[in-house]
């Protein structure tokens, strides 16, 4: 298998440059990470995130062959002879394969990632029943691995401005939450020319999603509110 | 000299019990820093599946004192039961305090949190009725729960400092106290001092040192590595949990909780082989009980595929709708992993390494403890561990599955608790840190550095997986646990020969990876030094020389120092905090 695999050290090269790898398949590698591990035997010079191997910690987000993926989760066996490995696009490059992720986060953290609920607590669990706690199925499942919002040509253009769809799913699952109490609030947050109406439902964030999660909708959901909230 | 950065506290990890213990620090209005390997939600709880222990009684009758039951006695009478009984005593309250978080567990249709049944939890002191006390967001429970925790911090305004890799210790050489540590940031390769008043080890387990493993990458010991460097003891390293369903070949974890729904193993013929070893909690038995059944089974001549080297996990029964809700992450992992839809087809299944039971020595409100003169529990001041890196010890000899999200939502909650406590008691101004603070760090990173060749990491790496797996998996034999503590020891020497090709300072992850060897070495060192000692069979030490439980002369924890190799022993905690002792039984499921 062949992979080339974007190169970029800040203490050495002038700019970026695609590096090619051999590398020699055993039948127990069945994942694009695998292959990555060997690349990396072979070259430890070779730099990117990566921890769980199974889809769920969101480190190993790369573009594959044009698309964001997960490498852990993408079957060597589905991909062409030739792989060509690239960073996240529209995020600034740290080293190789690793992207400073600062300004997706920064977008998280502003949707007020939490539950907010200002009722005293009760002794036991908040009551939530199956059919409340359904609507956040298809939105808590997020591993914000950032494939959708680094896929979304809005969010290259207006990084700082625009939540982006990683950010607008969270937005939407503590509003979709029976427990929080600030869905006004978070409307308001959101009320915005950029923050979220940038979204142009181009769906590339649907179609990357390695959850199959549809933050389109999510976003949608958001809109129709606050349109709701107008009339 | 190295920068120094000063807090009240310092986070080592910022996985469950470290995300837990910074959200009760940062709560308490102190100065907290969280360092983190990687981005706090890709810390391996991330990874848990099946659910989180508490007798909420929500599904069948439950209480405390069956959950601290089950517990002493999964542990194989190994666990310290005044610790099992503060754990159990404080289930219910963290569990209902992580709902209130936010937590998205699944509902009863009266809107109680759901519970699903789990190995070795019963009813009524080990009746044959089992105990629904799993408390489950479907397939995804610790996902849930670290994606929660981490909200909340963020909410807590916690300062993170992500992607730097705590190093080494530092000790006052007065009196041994912890008062700081050292620190590489991976973006810029630079290494600082941190300096608190109290700092916790959340560092997670060293699963990584077995060539089979569910663990993940950076699950590499190196809290244990810190620790051991510091001349502080580990605690019953011989005791690795393997969990019954890795997905055979790729190692990816099949909870439990597949079993829990009503899922079963089968050999070759077709046979639900679990009946005969466990009768009456089959399939649902402790996981060491479950994991040796089917090495059995496999070893006989009844394991499945062209090799016979697996069994089947069959769960097609519960029909895709209970697998949609409640196993989702099941099926996309055996559809990718195993290319197995378990809506129609089993999943093919072997013992696979999971958990690490030992580790750094702490008493229940998470102080690190170790012998001091007559004493064998003397605290060490200023440092504290939670969570899998930590041995309390409430797993003992083998962990209940869901007991490890309770243990690092109580332990690291007790923690930061402790740690309010014991920074409010101390005087203003920050013990001096030693003149040569830090310089066993720099001289880790200048051999690195100025090592003109020598051994590959990974080659290295590798024979340290290939050797533990081979030398000490679910059945252990003498002659594999003698040579493999020696091979173990020529690995060690190599891991002082290491040398890196990469000598750039931005994420240098060559750099990353040979310092974490020097964690991974040490684990896998304690580990099969104190197996080979262990002249008996408990929990998750089964020797094929000594099959059966020796209470009379092993009911006791191993110590292994670094130094020398040296093993010490400790009591069993059998007093618990307020009810009477279980004594040892025979242990049947």
């Amino acid at each position: 298998m062949r992979l080339s695999i974007y190169r970029y050290n800040p203490e050495k090269d002038e700019k970026p440059y695609l590096q090619d790898y051999e590398v020699a398949l055993e039948p127990s590698d069945r994942m694009l990470l695998d292959a990555m591990v060997k690349a990396k035997a072979q070259d430890d010079t070779l730099a990117f995130r990566r921890s769980c191997r199974e889809g769920v910690c969101g480190s190993d987000a790369f573009n594959i062959n044009g698309k964001n993926r997960l490498a852990c989760v993408t079957k060597i066996a589905e991909l062409p002879e030739h792989v060509t490995i690239r960073p996240l696009p529209g995020l600034p490059v740290i080293r190789d394969l690793i992207v400073d992720m600062t300004q997706f986060f920064k977008q998280y953290h502003s949707v007020m990632p939490y539950v907010v609920n200002p009722e005293p607590a009760p002794e036991r669990e908040r009551l939530q029943s199956p059919e409340e706690r359904e609507h956040l199925n298809g939105l808590y499942e997020c591993i914000l691995c950032a494939c959708c919002s680094t896929a979304c040509p809005s969010f290259w253009w207006n990084p700082d401005k625009f939540v982006g769809p990683a950010g607008l799913l969270q937005a939407y699952r503590f509003i979709a939450d029976s427990r929080d109490r600030a869905t006004s609030a978070r409307l308001d947050n959101l009320e915005d020319p950029y923050r979220l109406f940038r979204c142009h439902s181009i769906m590339n964030c649907v179609d990357v999603c390695p959850k199959n999660l549809n933050p389109t909708k999510a976003i949608n959901h958001i809109k129709e509110l606050l349109v709701r909230r107008a009339v | 000299m190295m920068p120094v950065r000063r807090f009240d506290a310092l986070v080592v990890g910022a996985g469950g019990s470290g995300m837990r213990a910074a959200l009760e620090l940062a709560r308490a209005n102190l100065k907290v820093a969280v360092l983190s390997k990687v981005f706090p939600t890709r810390s391996h709880t991330v990874a848990a599946q099946g659910g989180i222990a508490a007798p909420l009684a929500n599904s069948t009758e439950d209480n405390w004192h069956w959950h601290m039951y089950d517990t002493v006695k999964g542990s194989d009478y190994l666990g310290d039961q005044d610790a099992i009984e503060y754990m159990c005593r404080r289930a219910v309250e963290v569990v209902v305090e992580l709902e209130h978080m936010g937590m998205p567990f699944d509902r009863l249709e009266n809107g109680k949190i759901y519970q699903r049944p789990f190995g070795g939890h019963t009813q009524d002191y080990g009746s044959p009725k089992m105990a629904m006390r799993a408390c489950a967001a479907a397939d995804r429970t610790g996902h849930a729960m670290l994606h929660t925790l981490y909200q909340q911090n963020v909410r807590s305004n916690t300062q993170f400092f992500v992607e730097w890799m705590a190093l080494d210790l530092v000790r006052d050489p007065q009196d041994g106290a912890v008062v700081g540590i050292t620190a590489l940031e991976m973006e810029t390769g630079e290494i600082a001092l941190f300096q608190a008043k109290a700092i916790l080890l959340a560092t997670g387990g060293g699963g990584r040192i077995y060539w089979a493993t569910t663990n993940a990458f950076i699950n590499t010991g190196d809290g244990l590595g810190m620790v051991a460097r510091a001349g502080l003891p580990l605690e019953d390293m011989e005791f690795w949990q393997f969990h019954p369903t890795g997905v055979a070949g790729a190692g990816v974890l099949i909870t439990e909780g597949v079993r829990g729904e009503g899922g079963y193993l089968l050999n070759k013929n077709g046979e639900r082989f679990m009946e005969r070893y466990a009768p009456n909690a089959k399939d649902l038995a402790s996981r060491d009980v479950v994991s040796r059944a089917m090495t059995t089974e496999i070893k006989e001549g009844r394991g499945c595929g062209p090799d016979g080297d697996h069994v089947l996990l069959k769960l097609d029964h519960l029909g895709p709708e209970v697998i949609m809700q409640r196993l989702p992450g099941i099926r996309e992992i055996s559809i990718k992993f195993a290319n197995a839809d378990p809506i129609r087809d089993p999943v093919p299944v072997v013992p696979t390494v999971h958990y690490q039971m030992g580790g750094i020595p702490t008493n229940y409100l998470g102080q690190v403890v170790a012998p001091e003169g007559a004493g064998k529990e003397a605290i060490v001041p200023g440092l504290y561990a939670a969570g899998e890196c930590a041995c309390v010890s409430v797993h003992g000899a083998n962990r209940l599955g869901t007991n490890s999200l309770l243990d690092l939502l109580v332990f690291g909650k007790a923690s930061g608790e402790q740690m309010i406590k014991d920074i409010r008691a101390q005087p203003a101004p920050h013990r001096a840190l030693p003149k040569d603070a830090g310089e066993n760090s720099r001289q880790r990173l200048s051999r690195l550095d100025s090592a003109k060749g020598g051994e590959r990491v990974v080659d290295v790496l590798n024979d340290l997986r290939r050797t533990m797996q081979a030398h000490c998996g679910v059945f252990r034999f003498p002659d594999d646990l003698a040579s493999g503590v020696s091979k173990i020891k020529e690995i060690a020497e190599r891991v002082q020969r290491t040398f890196i090709q990469d000598r750039s300072k931005v994420f240098n992850t060559a750099r990353v990876e040979a310092l974490e060897l020097e964690n991974l070495v040490e684990t896998a060192m304690s580990t099969m030094i104190s197996a080979e000692a262990r002249k008996e069979s408990r929990g998750a030490q089964a020797r094929a020389d000594f099959p059966e439980r020796d209470d009379a002369n092993w009911m006791k924890h191993t110590l292994w120092y670094k130094e020398g190799n040296r093993l010490d022993y400790k009591p069993v905690h059998l007093r618990p905090m307020s009810v009477q002792s279980f004594e040892p039984k025979v242990r049947t499921y």
